[in-house]
């Protein structure tokens, strides 16, 4: 291929794939005048970087060149200030978009994110968002779809209808490359070719399609296993850390907590009825990489109740390493509750007593410090962002729970269960669970979800003389019920 | 209706299938941690077996080609599976050490960003913005693409006293949530309404319903049914713009950014915190908004120089104290940054404790 004739094309690099693949891939997508290139080696994105010479690349690989000209020629709106956001050492998300707009063989996406890139000037220019939302939802289900018409759809037509398919991720967020390329595929036949692993509630996001393509992208990948994820007043897709896949802190199974939660509910993320949403996080330590005090209405976290365990060795080579002031400086004075203390022969002492397992000093001593044996989790209800009475962490309402037997995930369900229904039942519309519990207060939600009060649940009693206290001999004598119930 | 298709209700898949075998054959076994370099992490099992992984930062929003790109790299160079964090950071995990080399300068070399481990300006998790949400006051993708460029190096390196989580979020809804840092929509002015819209798009009760200070009533203007807001009572909260978008909250001139600190998650240390005001007023100002790149580095500046090990941001402020924090990041301290929300009075300094 001459120097000057290269530019005519652009290319599709598919590492992987046999050539015979990549032919039937290019027939089936009707790439007009398609040549199909066994090339050997990595090749530069752009063709007109291209070597002139391949035969010193070491890999085969197959691309699919297309030639330019046989691509309808679209007129490209003029976005300057959008050009701004490719420069800078950062990779950019504009040049991703051009790259659709200018390389992908499909002439429905080059017009559609050209379009979109249209939009998006225009909002920069004017400061203003244009999209609204409206009705869109593929065939059984309520929700998991958000739509988005254009409001200067006669200016852009070809991204006017621009929805996002919230779809559940394997929880922990693991992916194959096979199945992540089975997603591309899927995504950009019927969609924009834009996807974001993940957004904030956790979903991935696929960006952009129109309402009839909604329908075809969610068959084509429910079929391979992907299901929607919740939007609207409803139980919404559930996050959890990567935590026993690859974390020395994890004191849970977080992927079968996440999954064992938010699939028993599938009714209630696919068709909302609910006062708001719900939602579920799962950490493995009190690290909460997931953010789950923060963020879910029903917060999951790993604990241990057993003493912590100490490889004294490992502390001894810590101290040999970093200095004995170091560890005192940034352990020992550090913990929360001074449960820690270091003697004269560089002996660490816990009192596991005091100990709140922060984490802190396993985050420090990785080698040396380690969750006990008995682990568990504890359970914290109604954390939440400011709308509408203000920000709400999450509440103690189980300080601990063994999760090990089926017997123990089904009894965590059911808390669940317990917890939603009571909620639906008492929430008023649009109020979240943690704002309920506010409204009518810590007791009485315990009291409706049958679950005792404990200490643990608070940072301190009362400070309020303002309370009736008629019942007070029945709940002391029932405290002490429970104590020699549970031997103490 | 024939030919539509029942959905099948599947949930969450099951990642065990997409798990990196290494990772499936020590799940719940891994002895500790060690961080090698910048952007690696080393875990090793009870087991002695080893995992290298690599993380890197890229645009979030993905384009095909790029998805294809990485995992094309993670094909030749990592063993065919990644995972990605909570902040969209994506990670591949190898077993041989040899290979950890050639996957950094394969994901380099395509233009991503290896980095975002241990003590590091972790990536600014965003939210949707001009791109593709229905109330957003700014865009979201294009402030992290200016700060990150502008961050890089912190990204990349591992030298912040601990790790520095910054958030965005494009209204004050927040859906970016909690952050070391936060950069968040605040709206000046109360909604502009168009009266002539109300009654047919928005559901009066509800969005009466809505207002958490209780400003809204119905109203009848011009003869048609419609609301009114008591600017005195309004806070500007945009509470009410997505249930009834004919009152328009966002203003080109008067949609601001804000900045928060201290929000910190983890328990380690101390109780979770949320994030406190410290600067408002910023321009929202597109395509790179370098107010609020500049007031982010002077905290991260002030913060790197003064923290102790193992502080995050809200701690370090514990100890040195708000005064000198207001000094230090070169902030005004104003009367708004008083809260007047309930429990407000928890915020107020109720004991003889002055730093001098
Ligand atoms: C029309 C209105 C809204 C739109 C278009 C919208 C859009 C979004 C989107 C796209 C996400 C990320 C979703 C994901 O990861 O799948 C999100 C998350 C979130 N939204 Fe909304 N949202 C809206 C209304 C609200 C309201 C009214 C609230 C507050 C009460 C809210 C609070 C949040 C929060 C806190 C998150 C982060 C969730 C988390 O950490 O799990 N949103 N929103
Ligand atoms: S929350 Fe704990 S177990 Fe989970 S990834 Fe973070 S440190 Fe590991
Ligand atoms: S885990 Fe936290 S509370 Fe427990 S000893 Fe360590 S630093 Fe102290
Ligand atoms: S922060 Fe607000 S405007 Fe931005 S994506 Fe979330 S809901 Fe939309
Ligand atoms: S902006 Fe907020 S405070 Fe003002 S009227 Fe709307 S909901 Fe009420």
């Amino acid at each position: 291929m001459g120097a000057d004739s290269r530019s005519r094309y652009f290319s599709e690099c598919r590492w992987g794939l046999g050539i015979a693949m990549v032919m039937r891939l290019a027939a089936c997508r009707g790439i007009p005048q398609a040549y199909v290139v066994v090339s050997l080696g990595v090749m530069p994105r752009r063709v007109d970087a291209w070597p002139l010479d391949f035969t010193d690349i070491p890999i085969p690989s197959c691309f699919i060149l297309t030639r330019r000209d046989s691509v309808m020629a679209i007129e490209k709106h003029s976005t300057p200030m959008l050009d701004q956001l490719e420069t800078g050492p950062w990779p950019s998300f504009i040049s991703g978009i051009k790259r659709l707009r200018d390389e992908h063989p499909e002439p429905r996406i080059n017009e559609m994110t050209n379009d979109l890139l249209g939009q998006l000037e225009h909002s920069y220019e004017t400061r203003k968002g244009y999209w609204k939302g409206g009705t869109v939802s593929v065939f059984g289900y309520g929700g998991g779809i958000i739509p988005r018409f254009s409001e200067v759809g006669k200016a852009f037509p070809k991204s006017k209808e621009f929805h996002t398919l919230r779809v559940q991720p394997p929880a922990g967020n693991h992916y194959s490359t096979g199945m992540l390329r089975q997603l591309a595929d899927s995504w950009e036949k019927w969609g924009s070719g834009l996807v974001t692993f993940h957004g904030q509630t956790g979903n991935i996001m696929f960006i952009g399609t129109d309402t009839k393509n909604t329908q075809h992208f969610f068959d084509e990948i429910n079929e391979y296993g992907w299901d929607l994820g919740g939007a609207g007043p409803c139980v919404r897709t559930a996050m959890s850390c990567v935590g026993a896949a690859r974390c020395e802190m994890s004191c849970t199974n977080e992927l079968k907590a996440h999954r064992s939660l938010v699939n028993n509910f599938v009714d209630d993320v696919h068709r909302p009825a609910l006062p708001y949403k719900f939602k579920f996080k799962v950490s493995g330590c009190a690290n909460d990489c997931q953010n789950a005090i923060e963020r879910s209405d029903f917060a999951v976290l790993g604990t241990w109740r057993d003493d912590m365990k100490v490889d004294q060795a490992e502390v001894k080579h810590y101290i040999a390493d970093k200095g004995r002031q170091y560890y005192i400086d940034n352990v020992i004075t550090r913990c929360p509750t001074q449960a820690l203390s270091l003697t004269d022969d560089n002996t660490l002492v816990v009192n596991n007593r005091d100990c709140v397992r922060c984490m802190h000093c396993l985050n420090v001593m990785p080698k040396a410090l380690h969750p006990g044996d008995d682990k568990g989790v504890t359970i914290l209800i109604g954390g939440k962002r400011t709308l509408k009475i203000g920000d709400l962490m999450g509440t103690v309402v189980v300080p601990f729970k063994k999760l090990e037997t089926e017997e123990d995930y089904e009894s965590l369900v059911e808390l669940a269960e317990t917890i939603i229904d009571f909620w639906a039942e008492n929430g008023l519309e649009h109020e979240r669970c943690g704002e309920m519990i506010e409204r009518i207060g810590l007791a009485n939600f315990l009291d409706g979800i049958g679950i005792e009060p404990d200490p643990n649940m608070l940072s301190h009693p009362r400070q309020s003389s303002y309370i009736r206290l008629d019942g007070w001999d029945e709940a002391a004598e029932a405290w002490f019920e429970r104590q020699a119930e549970a031997g103490k | 209706m024939a030919d539509m298709r029942e959905p099948i209700e599947s949930g969450c898949p099951d990642p065990w299938q997409y798990m990196h075998p290494m990772m499936r054959k020590n799940f719940g076994q891994w002895k500790y941690h060690e961080h090698p370099r910048p952007g690696v992490l080393l875990h090793v099992a009870y087991s002695g077996d080893k995992i290298w992984t690599v993380k890197a930062g890229t645009q979030r929003i993905l384009d095909v080609f790029t998805l294809r790109k990485l995992c094309d790299i993670g094909d030749q160079f990592a063993e065919g599976y990644v995972h990605f964090t909570l902040r969209s950071n994506i990670e591949y995990m190898v077993t041989d050490e040899a290979k950890v080399q050639p996957l950094i300068d394969a994901l380099e070399g395509a233009g991503f960003v290896v980095g975002g481990t241990q003590n590091s300006v972790a990536m600014i998790s965003h939210t949707q913005g001009w791109l593709h949400c229905d109330i957003p006051g700014t865009d979201a993708s294009g402030v992290v693409k200016s700060m990150m460029d502008e961050l890089i190096d912190e990204f990349r390196n591992a030298n912040m006293p601990n790790r520095v989580h910054i958030t965005t979020s494009c209204c004050q809804i927040n859906c970016g949530g909690q952050g070391d840092i936060a950069i968040n929509i605040q709206h000046t002015k109360p909604p502009k309404i168009n009266h002539d819209l109300v009654a047919n798009v928005c559901e009066r009760p509800s969005v009466v319903a809505r207002c958490p200070v209780a400003a809204i009533r119905p109203a009848m203007v011009n003869g048609k049914p419609s609301l009114e807001v008591d600017e005195r009572k309004c806070i500007c909260c945009g509470a009410c713009y997505p249930p009834c978008p004919p009152m328009q909250i966002n203003d080109a001139e008067h949609s601001k950014l804000a900045i928060w600190v201290g929000g910190n998650h983890s328990n380690a240390r101390g109780k979770p915190t949320f994030q406190k005001l410290v600067a408002a007023g910023i321009p929202n100002n597109p395509p790179r908004w370098p107010e609020a790149t500049a007031i982010v580095k002077r905290i991260l500046k002030a913060y790197k120089e003064g923290a102790r090990d193992w502080e995050r941001v809200n701690e370090w402020i514990e100890r040195i104290g708000w005064p000198r924090f207001f000094e230090e990041v070169e902030l005004p301290f104003t009367k708004y940054h008083i809260d007047t929300w309930r429990g407000a009075r928890a915020s107020f300094n109720s004991s003889s404790y002055i730093r001098f």
